[in-house]
Parts: structure tokens; C-alpha cells; sequence
């Protein structure tokens, strides 16, 4: 039995720590001379204060921003313990709507969103939850669509939110990988900068 | 479907078969003790451990090593995740897993399975990420390949008593195989967004003056050997998918190959060990050509999108895009999706219970086949061997001649134990499906009524069984009677698999190597190759016909009707 044991319970205990503990703390340092930013966590900051990061979508619900796409994620219930509510763009806890494609809520929900968004047809992305809950992209077609909303409530020429999302369209990558996108948070700074 | 689209799935795929020669050339190397840049280390852990890594063992004392060591890292993981409260690196200040959710996520992990009934970033402190489950991708991934490398060797050569050094393969497959990717891999996923850090979670005020708390980690290390491992058990709850995770789409493209990459390697290194590289090429051709038309049945469905919500009004040009984010596209969700189910991983990149009822059928009936389309690393190439011992009886009994696979005669004992292995799987997924189905207790685990709910209890078992760990994630999972019998299920997918496996090697190895006659039925040509996918297609699909029947198949048919639950 020793003569199994010991090996096995020694390899494993050396692999815990050379693994477990030496690589990865090691690597930490690497990776964060190399990458700092990134490493980080790709915060974004303005006027000194961390305002989010580039990576992780959040909620825009005012008329003088571009929304980003519906998102699944809740929070505990202060009112009902044990149970959940809904809170979008909850990046401590990231959630899918996990809805069938027979869902009737979903269904439901779908079909509400497209109402509110002036009927069909509605760039998919817009009528549908993503599926970190934390999309930081709506697609370009969902973004132009905010364009008229946006500018009224800015009293803003459409003409210049339109070069506005232009320069903030995102290609696919290297040309080829992903689809063309637009960055929500960014977007929405380069708005309040705007004079 | 676009044609831009199949451009990035035939560049993936290309760049990861290109680099799956070279790595197939190196782990022989490795296994065969030729690699030595880490041979201080590598010598320290003999020592320190007593273990003599020329020594040869037989099936069953390598057998009994390999049960050893998994055992001890089970236990060792278990106290880890239970007293995780009391332990440092753990700024958020989580408590303790409670016990069925520590015994569910140290089988999970011990597996090589990584489903999770957690979600990291509300559950799990980054001493546990890393000393825990950190570990537990490299050792399970190099249990795997261990005994790849020793079922390989029985058919090496003729009378052979051995099949190697346990430890020895073991320690080796880690330090120059998984260790050098993990760093190489894991450098570029920071490069292209993924955290790595001790700090605390940040509070960050947003531009309308909300509070979000941004959750951060030592995540981009854990990622990469998660995908090289095919472990596939995320950092963050939703896997792949949360931006840290797959940040973009280049990410999303290098997780792919690196979730493919070994297991594909492995069936030229078994080509390698043999002494014959044509027979892995025939293996890999049979993976790679499933891997090929899952894809594109899965890229088909999800970007035709949801009939129901076109008819709503939403625009037929993304596709079906509930549960998936918009920078991947549709194209790399569908390779990225049968990568993760063919090889065993169970990562995800978009959420396949909002997966149109076909798009969704495809990764169950992938792992339904028994992980070996190319299977999980190692666990793949140990996987299709057992097929095709299986497909040269059948082409045996068709023209009444003893069967002979790399001229190791397959004889009553070694087919009783291929079936004994191969049945291990329907019987774990739908025995447990079906009584889980009539308890109460367990159907209100269920979210969606109608066909898709039984689609999502019959998706945690499959992926429990075949140690894959994605999941239908409108099921709750952290209930005791799923923690354990998912737990149970995930033991049987690979313990009881792997032992008639290593029987049936041991048994191999003593046989002699017959010389090739002008009777012998060549293994590599493609005759062989479709004989081993019909195989694989009808032993596989055939048991699990009518539960996909009543799930998958059915709401098919229901949605086309417009019906809704």
C-alpha cells in the first residue's frame, strides 16, 4: 500500500505547489510587467476615477446614450430572500437568459422588445440577451438605429453622431475573425466629450 | 452562412492540424524520455517521491498508480474547496464550498469533467482557483494522455509485459508537454484582454453614476490550460463567453485550437508509438471529418435563427443571437461549440440552451458518441481505439476472419471488455436521465416545460458521463441529488471506462505482433475510415435515438408549429 501511496501522495502534493502555487503566482508578476493593462482587468478611467473597463458592458438606460443589448443578470432580492431580481449589467455575478428557443417568456420578451424598439425588423442583437449578460458590443446596425434617439435628447445634428459611430465601428479582426462591432462604453464617452 | 464565415473555420482548423504534426513528433519524444530541458525538476519529484521512472509496469499496477494519484488529488481538492474560508488569497471573503458542492466540483475537476454547479466569480477564492482547480487541469489532462500512452505501447510490439512508467509519464506529460503551452498560450490571452492579478474586485462608478463591481483573478493561466487540458471549466460563471474569458474574437479563435490541438496530436502520436504514421492519420481523418460536419450542421441552424422570434420581428441577418455575444460570430460559435463537445472540453463561447432544438442536439449527440470526435486529451485517443477494435471485429465477422487491428489478434475477451466500456456510457446517461425524469424532487431542477426540458436534464447527464462539463444552464444545478448523482455519473464516464480499457491493453500487449499478409485488413485507408465512423455513428447514435426523439427532435418539430411552452 506505502509502496502506492507515498509516490501518489507526494507527486501530487509537489504538483499542488509547483502548479498551484509557484507558476501561477510567478506568471501573475510576468503578465502584469508585460501587460499591465490588460492584466488589470482593462480599466477605463476618467477624471481620475475608474469608470469601468472596456471589456465588461454596462447599463445605459437615459435617451442620451446608446444602450447596449438586453442583459440576463439579476441580484439577490433585498425584499424576498432567497430569491433573485433583475439587475442588468451585474458584472459580479454574469448570467444568460439560459431561455429554450420554446420559451414563451422568451418569446414574450422578444416580441416586447421590438415593440419598444419601433417594430420590425430589429437587428437581432438588440432583441435578444447576451450571453455573458456583460456584452460590451452591439452590432453597427443596432447603434445607427439609436442614432435619432440619441441626438434629440442631446440636441445634436444626426449627421455627427452618424461620423461619431462610424469612427467607433470595429472591424473583424485581422480582416477576417469576428463580426463588426461597436463598443458601447466607449462610444458613450466619446459622446459626453463631445462640444 | 457565409463564405467569410467559412473562411475563419477552415483557417482554424488548418492552423491547428499544422501545428498538431510537430506536437505529435514532440510528446513521443516525451513519452519516450528523449525530452530533458526540465530534467532537475523533473529528477527532484523522483526523489522526493521514491519513484524509479525506468521501471515498467504492468496494466494493472499502472492501473492502480493512476487510481492512486487521482484519489489523493480528489481528497486533497475536497479539504481545499471546504476550508477555503479559513485560507489566504481570497480579498472577496468567500466562505467554504458546503459538502455536496465540494464533492460534485472535486469529482468534476479529478475527472478531467469540469462541470460546475458554482459560478467563480461569487463562489470560488483565487487560492482555490489556482492551488485547487489550477492543479486539477494539468493532472487530470496528464492522467489522460498517461494512459493514451499506454494503451498505445501494447500495440507497439509483440509478448509485451509492460506499458510503461506511470509516475513517469504522468510528471513528464506536465513539465514538457502542458506546462510550456499553458505559459506560452496563457501570455496571450493577457495580451488580448484576459485579467491576471491578485487585486480585489474593483468598484467602478459608471457614466449614469451606477456602482458596478468589476470581478478580476489570476484567470488567464487557469483559461489556458483549461482549454489545453480539455477541462473546460471557466475562470467566470458563463465560461468563454464573459468578455474577460473570450475577450475577442482572436481569443475565442486561439481557445479553439487550443482545446483541439492535443487531442488531435495524439492520434499521430499513437501513429508515432506504433511505428506506422499512417494509422493515427486514419484516426485523425475520422475526427477531423465529424468535426467538420457538426460545425457546419450547428453554424446552419444558429444562423438561419429562431422561426418563432423572425416572425416577431427580429432581422434574419445575425442569426439566432439569444445567449450569445456579438463578437464572435456565428461562424466561430459553431467550430468553437464542436471543438468543445467533440474534444471533451466543455467550454462554451455561447449559451446552447437558447440554441435553436437542432443547433442544440448536435453537441449532445457529439458527446453522445463517446467523446472521441477527437475526445478530451488523451481520453479521445483511448476512446476511438476501443472503436476501432470494435470496427475491425464487424469487418471481421462480414469475411469470417479472426480479427486483427496493428496484428494484435482481437479475440471474445478483448471485444467483451471494448462493449463492457462502451455501454458504460448509455447506461450511466440514460439510466440516470430516466429515473431523474420521475422524481419530483429532481424535475423541478427543470426551467423550460415541454420537449426542452427534458433536453436539459438529459444534457447534464450526457455531459457529466462523457466528462465534458458544458450544460444546458437553465437546469439547477446545486441541488444534493444532482451534485452527487452527476458526481456519479462523471466517476463511471471515466473510471469505469478507463479500467476494461487498460485491461484490454494489457491483454494486447501480451500478444504477438502478427507479420502483415496479402490477408491482413489494412487499418489506414479508407475503407477503414468509413468503417470506423459508421461505427462510431451507429454504436454511438443508435442508443440514444430516442431520447434525442423526444427532446431535440421534437421541439423541432413543436417550434416549426409555433407552438410555445
Amino acid at each position: 500500500m506505502t509502496a502506492i501511496l507515498r509516490p501518489a501522495i507526494s507527486v501530487v502534493v509537489i504538483l499542488t505547489l509547483f502548479l498551484g502555487l509557484a507558476v501561477p503566482l510567478a506568471f501573475t508578476g510576468i503578465a502584469g510587467v508585460l501587460f499591465p493593462a490588460q492584466a488589470g482587468g482593462s480599466l477605463v478611467e476618467r477624471d481620475g476615477k475608474v469608470i469601468g473597463s472596456s471589456l465588461i458592458g454596462q447599463s445605459f438606460t437615459s435617451a442620451r446614450y446608446f444602450h447596449p443589448r438586453p442583459s440576463a443578470t439579476t441580484e439577490p432580492d433585498p425584499a424576498n430572500e432567497g430569491s433573485t431580481r433583475a439587475a442588468p449589467y451585474n458584472a459580479a455575478a454574469s448570467a444568460a437568459s439560459q431561455l429554450g428557443p420554446t420559451s414563451a417568456a422568451l418569446l414574450e420578451a422578444v416580441t416586447e422588445r421590438v415593440a419598444t424598439l419601433g417594430g420590425a425588423p430589429v437587428p437581432a442583437d438588440a432583441a435578444t440577451a447576451s450571453g455573458s449578460g456583460l456584452d460590451p458590443h452591439i452590432s453597427p446596425e443596432n447603434a445607427v438605429r439609436q442614432i435619432a434617439r440619441v441626438a434629440a435628447a442631446r440636441g445634436l445634428p444626426e449627421a455627427r453622431l452618424a461620423d461619431l459611430v462610424a469612427r467607433h465601428t470595429e472591424g473583424r479582426e485581422l480582416g477576417l475573425f469576428g463580426e463588426p462591432r461597436v463598443n458601447v462604453l466607449r462610444l458613450n464617452l466619446a459622446l459626453d466629450a463631445l462640444r | 452562412m457565409t463564405l467569410l464565415g467559412w473562411a475563419q473555420i477552415a483557417l482554424v482548423l488548418a492552423s491547428v492540424i499544422a501545428c498538431a504534426i510537430p506536437l505529435a513528433r514532440y510528446i513521443a519524444a516525451v513519452a519516450a524520455g528523449r525530452v530533458t530541458f526540465l530534467a532537475p525538476v523533473e529528477r527532484a519529484i523522483y526523489g522526493l517521491a521514491g519513484i524509479d521512472p525506468a521501471r515498467g509496469m504492468g496494466w494493472k499496477g499502472y492501473t492502480l498508480a493512476m487510481l492512486a494519484a487521482n484519489a489523493v488529488g480528489f481528497l486533497i481538492l475536497y479539504g481545499q474547496l471546504r476550508l477555503q474560508g479559513l485560507l489566504p488569497l481570497n480579498p472577496q471573503g468567500f466562505d467554504g464550498i458546503a459538502p455536496w458542492l465540494a464533492f460534485n466540483t472535486a469529482v468534476s475537476f479529478t475527472t478531467n469533467t469540469n462541470w460546475q454547479a458554482y459560478s467563480g466569480e461569487s463562489a470560488m477564492s483565487y487560492l482555490s482557483q489556482m492551488w485547487g482547480l489550477v492543479v486539477h487541469n494539468f493532472t487530470s489532462a496528464a492522467t489522460g494522455i498517461a494512459l493514451a500512452l499506454a494503451v498505445s505501447r501494447a500495440f507497439a510490439a509483440g509478448a509485451l509485459k509492460e506499458l510503461g512508467n506511470f509516475w513517469a509519464d504522468f510528471v513528464r506529460m506536465n513539465l514538457y508537454v502542458l506546462l510550456p503551452l499553458a505559459i506560452v498560450v496563457g501570455l496571450a490571452f493577457v495580451a488580448m484582454g484576459m485579467p491576471q492579478t491578485l487585486s480585489a474586485y474593483i468598484e467602478a462608478t459608471t457614466l449614469e453614476g451606477a456602482v458596478q463591481t468589476i470581478p478580476l483573478g489570476p484567470a488567464a493561466f487557469q483559461i489556458a490550460i483549461k482549454h489545453l487540458g480539455t477541462n473546460g471549466g471557466g475562470f467566470f460563471g458563463v465560461n468563454a463567453v464573459h468578455p474577460f474569458e473570450g475577450p475577442s474574437a482572436l481569443a475565442t479563435a486561439l481557445q479553439i485550437w487550443s482545446q483541439a490541438v492535443i487531442p488531435f496530436a495524439l492520434a499521430l502520436t499513437f501513429g508515432h508509438i506504433v511505428g506506422d504514421v499512417r494509422q493515427g492519420r486514419a484516426l485523425l481523418a475520422v475526427m477531423v471529418g465529424f468535426v467538420v460536419v457538426a460545425t457546419g450542421l450547428i453554424y446552419a441552424a444558429e444562423a438561419g435563427g429562431n422561426a418563432l422570434h423572425l416572425a416577431a420581428g427580429v432581422d434574419p441577418t445575425q442569426g439566432n443571437m439569444e445567449g450569445k455575444d456579438v463578437r464572435f460570430g456565428m461562424a466561430l460559435v459553431a467550430l468553437f461549440t464542436a471543438t468543445t463537445t467533440g474534444a471533451s472540453c466543455g467550454a462554451v463561447n455561447a449559451m446552447f440552451d437558447s440554441f435553436t432544438p437542432l443547433g442544440g442536439m448536435i453537441p449532445l449527440f457529439l458527446i453522445q458518441l463517446g467523446e472521441v470526435l477527437p475526445g478530451g486529451v488523451g481520453s479521445g485517443l483511448y476512446g476511438i481505439l476501443v472503436f476501432a477494435l470494435l470496427a475491425v471485429f464487424v469487418a471481421g465477422l462480414m469475411v469470417g476472419r479472426t480479427p486483427e487491428y496493428l496484428g494484435k489478434k482481437v479475440q471474445a475477451k478483448e471485444v467483451k471488455l471494448a462493449m463492457l466500456a462502451v455501454l458504460v456510457l448509455p447506461a450511466a446517461i440514460l439510466g440516470f436521465t430516466a429515473i431523474s425524469v420521475v422524481l419530483p424532487f429532481a424535475v423541478s431542477s427543470i426551467q423550460d416545460a415541454g420537449p426542452h426540458g427534458l433536453s436539459e436534464m438529459l444534457y447534464a447527464y450526457t455531459s457529466a458521463a462523457g466528462n465534458n462539463g458544458s450544460a444546458f444552464g437553465g437546469l439547477t444545478a446545486d441541488t444534493p441529488w444532482l451534485n452527487t448523482t452527476l458526481g456519479i455519473a462523471m466517476l463511471l464516464g471515466r473510471f469505469a471506462y478507463i479500467v476494461p480499457v487498460m485491461a484490454i491493453a494489457g491483454s494486447l500487449a501480451a500478444k504477438p505482433k502478427l507479420a502483415v499478409s496479402t490477408g491482413t485488413f489494412p487499418t489506414h485507408g479508407p475503407l477503414f475510415i468509413g468503417l470506423l465512423a459508421g461505427v462510431i455513428l451507429i454504436l454511438g447514435g443508435l442508443q440514444f435515438m430516442p431520447a434525442l426523439a423526444l427532446g431535440p427532435v421534437a421541439e423541432h418539430f413543436v417550434l416549426a408549429a409555433g407552438k410555445t411552452f
